[in-house]
């Protein structure tokens, strides 16, 4: 196929007779794509998803416990609408404690964030008592000159 | 649930190998990375060893000729000769790979696996109820039973073999007489 020696000639109608293979072949490629059409029938060969069956490893009255904790695991898989209900109907704490704790906890965690700038700013609405010493300390972040 | 599938249901003892079935193989040959396990398909399953939990190179499953296999098929067409794995997607076993000493295999038509494996299978929960077992149903229509003594497990194979030709009344009545025991 590589043949040393080859014109230059020669290998320029070689490379265009495979161009041409090519081509063609292109074309044939292009046809089954015409012909072909979404089926909607999707073939399946296993039987478990048709009537649901279970895990084939099973044992009872414990004879094999991690076995049967497998069995939990994978039958819940199956019967997961049962364990929904079952998260609704148990509720630790109630609707309102956690509408409290909530309304706190985004305060709390609201100042977390805050620059130290803005922090000042929270204290002096929490302690306006102390106002009279902040202004003064305000006032000498300024940048003063140094004296000759 | 299963919406809008169709499928026809036949009595079959041939099995034919399909992707992701879940089956009992034996061990026939270990071919230096590879075991060739017996399926009851038409050709035998590779399994590699690499493809059991927490398998390395260095740490190789510890498989002998005429081992039980609880494995899923990883690839099953007519064109390929099926492999199948000890290992799920998530790289875990999650109940596959070598079963146990003791115990009995034995061989059921493809149609009472499928009974058996129904959600809700009357013959397995009254079974349960008579004494400690374990059982592993394989879709090639293999079953493994182990109970504590052999008697029991000689008990519990011939009631599933013969839950192919019983109705219900009588399997009811077989069972009440073991129950005594």
């Amino acid at each position: 196929f590589m043949q040393r020696g080859l014109d230059s000639q020669t290998k320029k109608l070689l490379e265009e007779e495979e161009k041409k293979i090519i081509s063609e072949e292109h074309w044939y490629l292009d046809l089954p794509d015409l012909k072909e059409k979404e089926s909607f029938i999707i073939e399946e060969r296993s039987f478990m998803p048709c009537e649901d069956l279970l895990y084939g490893r099973m044992s009872f009255k414990g004879f094999n416990p991690e076995i049967e904790k497998l069995m939990i695991q994978m039958n819940s898989r199956c019967k997961e609408e049962e364990i929904e209900v079952d998260d609704k109907m148990e509720a630790d704490v109630s609707d309102e404690e956690m509408a409290r704790r909530y309304e706190t906890l985004v305060g709390t965690i609201g100042k977390k964030f805050l620059r130290k700038r803005d922090q000042g700013v929270l204290q002096d609405e929490d302690e306006d008592g102390n106002s009279n010493t902040r202004p003064s300390k305000k006032a000498k972040k300024k940048f003063l000159k140094p004296q000759d | 649930a299963a919406g809008g599938a169709y499928w026809v249901d036949s009595q079959q003892k041939r099995y034919v190998p399909v992707k992701g079935d879940h089956v009992i193989g034996i061990v026939t040959a270990k071919a230096g990375d590879v075991f060739k396990l017996d399926v009851g398909g038409s050709e035998q399953a590779s399994l590699s060893y690499l493809a059991f939990e927490g398998a390395t190179k260095r740490n190789r499953p510890n498989v002998q000729v005429g081992d039980l296999i609880y494995g899923q098929f990883l690839v099953a067409n007519k064109d390929m000769e099926p492999e199948m794995v000890c290992i799920d997607s998530s790289g875990r076993s999650s109940g596959m790979g070598i079963i146990g000493q003791d115990g009995f295999l034995f061989k059921v038509s493809l149609g009472l696996i499928r009974k058996l494996l129904a959600p809700k299978c009357e013959i397995i929960q009254e079974l349960s109820q008579l004494y400690p077992f374990e059982l592993v149903l394989g879709m090639n229509g293999r079953i493994w039973v182990k109970a504590k003594t052999v008697q029991q497990t000689l008990i519990i194979v011939n009631i599933l073999e013969a839950c192919e030709y019983m109705t219900a009344e009588q399997r009811k009545q077989a069972l009440a007489k073991f129950s005594g025991n």
